[in-house]
């Protein structure tokens, strides 16, 4: 088991060195160059000379890429241009609101998909089956965008049970920041419900044929535990990838949800930096998603040695 | 001639016992056929000139003279509906074929040479672990907001879940017996690449493809309504959307429509990529 860790381990040092690389490239292959983008076309020759001189620009890029690779292993991601502060700093100040919306929206979505899979591989070809087989392909069509814009005017335009946009003033309460995410949340969860329900029902459908379900039958199981305790508790691997999976590419549809509803997160300032062209943040946001990826996806390796004692290596 | 016709006669048959007992697929496959022929012919179906101003038909609500209702210049929301579903069907399939052919290419490279494996997995491995609408406005941004840069960066992105499916398949396939019958009779590897693995991945890669059209659409309109996508001027459903969000409440019809214009779309491409996957894997039937 212990060669299995050390391998994986290696893998994801190995896949997280290609991310790196690949955000180096992502950012120099704009055509022309980065400092007169940046700074736009009223800079001076003598601003542009500076900014490249700041980032580095004038040296080869191999020695470019070895001080990114130094800057990176110390956890220096560059600074904002536009902010005055360094990348990490501003990514830290924004991933409050992103934290509870990945975290509302994955408990959401799985609130909704966990019942409804489990009840429709039980119940397969019903109607019910079908009607929820419907919605998850509904869900998983909808731009997160337009929904957003269908609950905004519903619930708090016509309704005025949320607030349209934002996250609440700094002196607002922690219950008052989380009444503004319930609508974005609400969002973002039925829309990534979608894979979790198809798993769910997809993994539940795999083991309700399984001999051992028959044998707890047999022995005169009531149908619950039968359910919950044999079949999903077997089913539950695919489905754990899954949502964990989900959680990493939240940060996809948080993006949009953010932008849409006003929330100073992780997206929004991503979005704000594309719009500005401040290079070092789209860098050191690219480089911190895709690392929170890979690491969720070694996490969840690694919990599949703890939860199911036949995954032995 | 006879026989021609007789087989032809065949295998419309053929499609129609398929299409038949396989409803899901049929009910994809007539929505996508309706939207594919209501854009590509949009000017024949397009009651108005889509970019017709008038501004005493401004917010008019849907009805008999404008199926669809009017935006904020007065212009038909159905004719721009069918008008910009050209765009958006465009940029998702030019954005499928872009990772097709290069996914295919590495897939196969990768799946059949193993000392380029080692590169070509971790790349796509990296790849894939940026979320899409990231590492799409990542590349928008580098490359500048066009169409066309809109198309190469969903390319790009969309590239590593093809090349995934076909290096593992090529994997399997290149250890069949028929493969190392066709290397010990000296054909040449392009050969056996195109005519024995390929083409037995052709199913595989069109309903991947298929998964990959409607993910395409879905983040182009993403993108455009961000902001960093396809310019305001171009009418797609995703800047249709993001025009009309000011007027949500007071012109509904203006997100509505072109909201449900991609749903639909992207709903017919679902349907059809599952309905060919169970047709051509029945042992996934009963899975998903």
């Amino acid at each position: 088991m212990a060669s299995y860790v050390l391998k994986r381990f290696t893998g994801m040092i190995v896949v997280l060195f290609v991310v790196a690389t690949i955000v180096f490239v992502i950012v120099r292959i704009a055509p022309g160059d980065p400092a007169a983008v940046m700074l736009g076309p009223d800079a001076t020759p003598s601003d542009i000379a500076a900014l490249r001189d700041r980032l580095g620009l004038n040296q080869p890029l191999l020695v470019q890429f070895g001080v990114y690779l130094g800057q990176i292993l110390t956890g220096d991601l560059g600074d904002s241009i536009f902010l005055n502060m360094p990348v990490l700093t501003a990514l830290g100040q924004r991933a409050e609101p992103t934290f509870f919306l990945t975290l509302f929206s994955i408990l959401i979505a799985t609130v909704i998909a966990l019942p409804i899979g489990i009840l429709s591989a039980y119940h397969r070809g019903s109607l019910f089956d079908q009607a929820s087989t419907t919605l998850a392909m509904f869900a998983a069509s909808v731009p997160s965008f337009w929904l957003a814009l269908i609950l905004i005017q519903v619930f708090a335009v016509r309704l005025g049970w949320f607030p349209v946009a934002g996250y609440g003033g700094p002196d607002t309460t922690l219950l008052e920041r989380l009444h503004h995410l319930v609508l974005p949340a609400v969002t973002l969860g039925v829309v990534s419900s979608a894979l979790i329900l198809r798993f769910t029902r997809a993994s539940m459908l795999d083991v309700l044929d399984d001999d051992y379900i028959r044998t707890a039958r047999s022995k005169g199981m009531a149908e619950t535990p039968v359910i919950l305790k044999h079949a999903f508790k077997n089913a539950l691997i695919p489905i754990l990838t899954v949502i964990g999976i989900t959680a990493a590419l939240l940060i996809s549809g948080a993006i949009v949800t953010e932008t849409v509803f006003g929330l100073p997160g992780v997206g929004n300032l991503v979005v704000s930096a594309v719009m500005r062209r401040d290079y070092p943040v789209i860098q050191g946001a690219l480089l911190v998603v895709a690392a929170l990826y890979v690491l969720i996806n070694f996490a969840i390796d690694m919990l599949y040695l703890v939860i199911d004692p036949r995954v032995r290596f | 001639m006879a026989v021609s016709v007789a087989a032809r006669s065949t295998r419309t048959a053929g499609i129609a016992k398929i299409l038949r007992e396989r409803k899901p697929l049929a009910l994809g496959a007539a929505l996508l056929l309706i939207i594919v022929v209501l854009c590509v012919f949009a000017p024949l179906f397009a009651p108005y000139d889509p970019n017709k101003l008038s501004i005493a038909n401004r917010l008019i609500a849907p009805g008999a003279d404008h199926l669809f209702g009017t935006d904020e210049f007065g212009r038909d929301v159905f004719a721009r509906a069918i008008y910009a579903g050209r765009t958006s069907l465009m940029i998702g399939a030019a954005a499928t074929i872009f990772a097709s052919v290069i996914g295919i290419a590495l897939g196969l490279v990768a799946g059949f040479f193993r000392r380029t494996d080692v590169v070509i997995a971790r790349v796509i491995d990296a790849m894939m672990a940026f979320p899409d609408i990231l590492l799409a406005i990542a590349l928008v941004a580098a490359l500048g907001p066009s169409a066309a840069t809109v198309i190469v960066a969903l390319g790009i992105v969309y590239t590593p879940r093809l090349a995934r499916i076909v290096r593992a398949s090529t994997f399997v396939i290149r250890e069949l017996p028929y493969v190392e019958a066709a290397r010990a009779l000296g054909v040449p590897t392009w050969r056996i690449l195109y005519r024995h693995v390929l083409r037995n991945l052709l199913s595989v890669i069109m309903v991947q493809a298929t998964f990959i059209f409607a993910y395409a659409m879905l983040a182009e309109a993403s993108l455009t309504f961000l902001g960093v996508g396809v310019s305001p001027d171009i009418p797609t459903w995703g800047t249709m959307i993001s025009a009309g969000r000011q007027y949500v409440g007071q012109a509904d019809w203006m997100t509505v429509f072109p909201g449900l214009a991609i749903i639909l779309s992207v709903m017919s491409l679902q349907l059809v990529g599952d309905g060919l996957r169970d047709l051509l894997d029945p042992r996934l039937r009963k899975d998903l």
